[in-house]
């Protein structure tokens, strides 16, 4: 799908984009948005599906597995916890979220 | 047809993982972003089972349902004040996910290119390092292993022990062949490095470390996005590597200490004793004289830190924030980047007791006002407003950005004991002639101000 210099260019500006969006967010919202960053690399399940998809051996099955499992785990973990985190910020000047 | 698709839903779920950071960077709009962020994951998640030649279907779909399950169910039922063990967690298990996904592709070994074989490699690393270390440090955040374990000789054996496992991935990837028992072997390496790295971190550098862990997760997530060709994997994980990495040099600005400073070297052992020599005496105080103080102080700031957290004394904080407000007095509270044991700690447990997020302030704002403020009341903080980080050169923790509390007519600070803090340096601030003591359990003192504040009228 995507080879040599190509995959570089994807890395860098990617690099250059998740720089730009931290460095300007606010303290407060640190913690909502490095568990929300730990959610994100929970695509990780996408990969981890398509190793286990291929996988053949015993050995490799069950690798797979708990690659699945984990991945899961930090998928779906870091969206619920991100998100109760994210409900409770209020502003005093609105009253309600 | 279904390629194109497939790769269509890729870009589609990269740009909503984008677009949902980018909403989280302001207060007002962050509650969608990870609405967006996750409708991405999903898209992502259900296009990959029509992904080209799979089966085992069965299984994925069981350990799908059980990760996950065991997930939300732990993610849903966590107090506030272990958020960041629970972070520290999740964040481990994608470092192992990604790691597991290198092995199988290592057990297979039909790659194309030493490239791809050697980003296999070092994602296989990073991702072992970062799932051992999350584990071990969700560990000693849960309390199961609390003192920081240190022997002599520590650094050289980790060193020598990542240089170890470098080596046999370097030799792995240019070798060309890869017999399993070497690669168990190199597994067993990374991961041990990943354990032997947490261990000797103290409770107070863990802000830095879980911020570091995410980081390598993202990036090893990343390389072994490049390996299967997978753009959305590719994207996410850099995007969270680099922010994971910035925010860890954030943190560890905010102790002025550098990253290989909090890995390597043990805060606390490095001279303190004989540097903390203050002058003076600590000067106890009663909750009653404390309550009418602030009932008729016109700005009173709160310095909450990781003591607030164990008493769970933000609650009664929030009735007393309110209480004083409805006797006109101006209430804000300052919030040291590295209070509590993960970025923006103390935020969140404010948040949770409804303390309006207008009411805080980072370093840089609040620091100009102490000098105005009748009454600052310090719980559970210490290191971070430890005035020697500005006047005693020869104190560990000099340099360190602090909130200056000491230029506040009267300094409350509430407090277990006489005891020192977690770093074993002592707190000119305690001895100063404006500051005077309440000692007792956080949640309890507040308790006995807000009833010494009802009944001043």
């Amino acid at each position: 799908m995507i080879a040599g210099m190509t995959a570089l260019y994807i890395f860098m500006l990617a690099a250059f984009t998740g720089y730009e969006i931290i460095s300007r967010v606010p303290v407060i919202l640190h913690t909502p948005l490095m568990s929300g960053s730990n959610f994100v690399h929970g695509i990780v399940l996408v990969g981890a599906m398509v190793a286990m998809g291929h996988a053949s051996t015993p050995v490799e099955q069950v690798i797979g597995f708990f690659g699945v499992l984990l991945a899961a785990g930090n998928a779906v973990g870091g969206y619920v916890v991100t998100e109760r985190m994210l409900e409770m910020f209020r502003s005093s000047k609105k009253g309600a979220r | 047809m279904m390629d194109t698709l497939i790769a269509a839903s890729y870009f589609v779920s990269a740009i909503l993982f984008i677009l949902g950071l980018k909403r989280m960077s302001s207060p007002v709009t962050a509650r969608g972003g990870i609405v967006w962020a996750g409708v991405g994951m999903l898209v992502a998640t259900l296009i990959t089972f029509f992904y080209p030649g799979m089966h085992n279907y069965l299984p994925m779909t069981v350990a799908i349902a059980i990760g996950g399950g065991m997930a939300f169910w732990s993610g849903r039922k966590v107090a506030m004040t272990d958020m960041p063990q629970m972070i520290a967690l999740y964040n481990g298990m994608g470092g192992g996910a990604a790691g597991a996904i290198a092995a199988v592709e290592l057990l297979k070994g039909e790659f194309t290119s030493t490239t791809f074989l050697a980003l296999a490699i070092a994602g296989a690393l990073i991702g072992s390092i970062s799932f051992a270390g999350s584990l071990v440090a969700f560990a000693k955040l849960q309390g199961w292993a609390r003192k920081p374990l240190r022997f002599p000789g520590q650094q050289v054996f980790n060193l020598s022990l990542l240089a170890a496992s470098v080596a046999l991935g370097a030799w792995l990837a240019l070798n060309g062949q890869l017999p399993a028992a070497l690669i168990l072997v190199f597994f067993a390496l990374a991961l041990g490095y990943g354990v032997m790295m947490a261990l000797p971190i103290g409770g107070a550098d863990m802000p830095v470390v879980i911020s570091l862990f995410n980081a390598l997760t993202g990036l090893a997530v990343a390389f072994e996005g490049f390996v299967l060709s997978n753009p959305a994997m590719i994207i996410a994980g850099t995007v969270v590597g680099s922010a994971g990495t910035l925010l860890t040099q954030l943190m560890a600005k905010a102790m002025n200490r550098s990253i290989a400073n909090v890995l390597f070297s043990a805060f606390g052992t490095t001279g303190g004793e004989a540097a903390g020599e203050v002058s003076g005496s600590m000067k106890p105080v009663d909750a009653t004289d404390v309550g009418v103080m602030m009932a008729f102080a016109e700005r009173v700031v709160i310095v909450p830190g990781y003591g607030m957290a164990v008493a769970q004394a933000q609650h009664k904080i929030h009735e007393l924030t309110e209480l004083l407000q409805s006797r006109g007095v101006d209430v804000k509270f300052a919030i040291h980047p590295v209070a509590g044991r993960m970025p923006g700690h103390m935020n969140v447990l404010l948040a949770e007791a409804n303390v309006p997020y207008d009411l805080l302030y980072d370093l840089d704002e609040i620091n100009p006002s102490f000098a105005k403020t009748d009454v600052a009341l310090v719980i559970g903080a210490n290191d971070v407003v430890n005035p020697m980080a500005r006047t005693n050169p020869e104190s560990p923790i000099y340099g360190m950005p602090i909130l200056n509390v000491d230029q506040a007519k009267n300094v409350i600070v509430i407090k277990r004991g006489q005891g020192k803090g977690f770093s074993g340096v002592e707190n000119g601030l305690f001895y100063a002639d404006n500051t005077r003591m309440l000692y007792g359990d956080g949640q309890a003192m507040v308790g006995e101000l807000i009833q010494a504040v009802k009944s001043v009228d």
